[in-house]
């Protein structure tokens, strides 16, 4: 696990049913592309964030694939459709076979 | 402005490469293209690709994609030694298919963004985002 | 070019830079959060030799602006984050943590960033907020000092300089800090390195213009510790003033030593009036 991961995310506290929100989620990694070489020349090993979801009360929202050219501390932003009250679980998945997750819950008003 | 003999060599040193590096590149955005289309037509239009016209800095990058009613979207730089950026599979609870990020680019180049479409149909959007050298490297 | 008593490294570095340069919305106003609303272009204070100073927020092109409008798109939030852990993490020989004495830093440290660099009456001495967050890591914690210009310390930073987010950097430079000052405003003027480049030279001769791509700004430090595109890390005063004299291919200073102290605080009370941003976020 690379050091220091950890997670944000930002999603609203309530919708109308059937709305779709913007979700905002960021996490500190440093993307290690394996196209760099250290000090001594050597190939430093890629590791990075490899896939990135979102799921709705079980329900995907978004299933990404990320590859070497996403950014340091990777942000992704979309949008879910919020169909009833529930929790938002997020998920990154690393090289290293660690995976992060998060959940945040939405009330319906 | 005027250049001395030492600046013209190493600007039209520089255009020579610039002319030759695009060909090699493109070919691997093209297999990635290929591997993701299945060697499917692909038609311009109905995807919105927003990046910016002149990039501060390429390690980050900011870019958004939407295609409406599509199942998922690829993003390409072409311009970079491995040419995949990420792609985006929407699930049955996506909003408007849309996604943004932050991406590196290894310098001046086209990013090109292919949407599979829920009929099985693709469609592309490309944009130039000119990559610039910071001042004194510091 | 506007101004005239240019360097002949800078004005070759600007003129091929020229035609390529992104272009800053330099009206553009900086509200955090749709909330706090942040000062980056104000009256220099006297001992400035501008009309106006300007953060070097307002250098930038839009895309990289908008990222410190929003806590959530600004990747330096997330170090603060990782300095509340830190806070709130018993370390060191005497069982305590920041918050042992500190509390709670969203009330404690208010204001703080503002005043620093500041005198220290107990040690008799100009401190840092870095110098001061290592001396409570040695002498009260009992822990190993942070590495000045390392993550730790400027995630530290950040979530001090959070607390004062939009109050106006207020810097004194008189009283027992001025023979600091002078030493910092000589360094300041002085041209180091092969190139012989000064601070004056890029950020006082220069600022506005085009040095290469980058479009140079008046090198103030109110947005410190700043969340760099180019590194996508937090960097400190120090690690940046490394930076700009390695540039110069001078041997730097090193960070936190008496010669860079002085030049933070000379630079700090350049910006007197600007909104403390930290963490911002620059190209």
């Amino acid at each position: 696990m690379a050091d220091n991961v950890k997670p944000r995310v930002k999603v609203p506290r309530s919708a109308s049913a059937g709305e779709s929100v913007l979700l905002k989620t960021l996490i500190s990694h440093p993307m290690e592309s394996g196209q760099r070489k250290d000090s001594d020349g050597n190939p430093i090993p890629r590791s990075i964030i490899n896939r990135f979801t979102c799921d709705f009360n079980g329900e995907n929202v978004i299933d990404a694939t990320l590859e070497p050219a996403v950014s340091t501390n990777p942000f992704i932003e979309f949008e879910a459709v919020v169909p009833e009250a529930g929790e938002f679980v997020f998920t990154w998945y690393d090289d290293d076979g660690s995976v992060y997750t998060d959940t945040k819950a939405i009330a319906v008003s | 402005m005027i250049f001395t003999r030492r600046e013209t060599l190493v600007l039209s040193a520089g255009a020579a490469t610039a002319a030759f590096l695009p060909m090699q590149v493109n070919a691997a955005a093209d297999d990635a293209i290929a591997a993701f289309t299945g060697g499917a037509e692909v038609t311009d239009g109905g995807v919105d690709l927003v990046a910016p016209e002149i990039a501060e800095n390429g390690n980050t990058v900011p870019i958004e994609v939407s295609a409406e009613g599509a199942a998922s979207i690829m993003l390409i730089a072409s311009g970079n030694p491995t040419p995949g950026v990420a792609t985006f599979n929407f699930g049955k609870l996506a909003g408007a298919h849309t996604a943004s990020t932050r991406i590196r680019l290894a310098g001046t180049q086209d990013v090109v963004a292919i949407a599979k479409m829920a009929d099985g149909s693709f469609k592309r959007a490309s944009a130039n985002v000119k990559v610039t050298i910071g001042g004194c490297g510091g | 070019m506007a101004k005239l008593n240019i360097t002949t490294a800078v004005a070759t570095l600007a003129l091929l830079g020229g035609t390529l340069g992104a272009s800053a919305d330099e009206n553009a106003k900086l509200v955090i959060n749709g909330d706090i609303e942040m000062v980056t272009r104000t009256k220099a204070p006297d001992h400035v030799p501008f009309d106006e100073i300007r953060s070097g927020w307002t250098f930038r092109t839009e895309e990289t602006q908008v990222l410190q409008m929003d806590d959530f798109d600004n990747p330096g939030m997330i170090f603060v984050d990782q300095a509340i852990d830190n806070w709130n993490t018993v370390e060191g020989s005497e069982g305590k943590s920041c918050a042992s004495c500190h509390q709670d830093a969203e009330s404690s440290m208010q204001g703080v960033r503002a005043v620093y660099p500041k005198w220290n009456e107990t040690a008799g001495e100009v401190r840092t907020l870095a110098m001061q967050v290592n001396d409570c890591r040695e002498n009260q914690m009992g822990a190993k000092p942070y590495k000045y210009d390392g993550g730790d310390m400027a995630a530290m930073e950040a979530l001090i300089s959070v607390q004062s987010r939009g109050m106006p950097v207020n810097v004194a430079i008189d009283g027992p800090v001025s023979e600091t000052w002078e030493q910092g405003k000589e360094i300041y003027y002085t041209r180091y390195g092969q190139l012989e480049l000064s601070c004056a030279n890029c950020h006082e001769d220069n600022y506005d213009n085009m040095i290469r791509a980058d479009h140079l700004s008046q090198g103030q430090i109110n947005g410190f510790p700043t969340y760099r595109l180019k590194n996508a890390k937090l960097n400190t005063a120090h690690a940046r003033f490394k930076g700009c004299v390695r540039d110069t291919r001078a041997e730097t200073f090193s960070a936190g030593s008496p010669e860079f102290v002085a030049l933070e605080l000379y630079v700090a009370s350049r910006g007197n009036g600007l909104s403390v941003e930290g963490p911002s976020v620059r190209n």
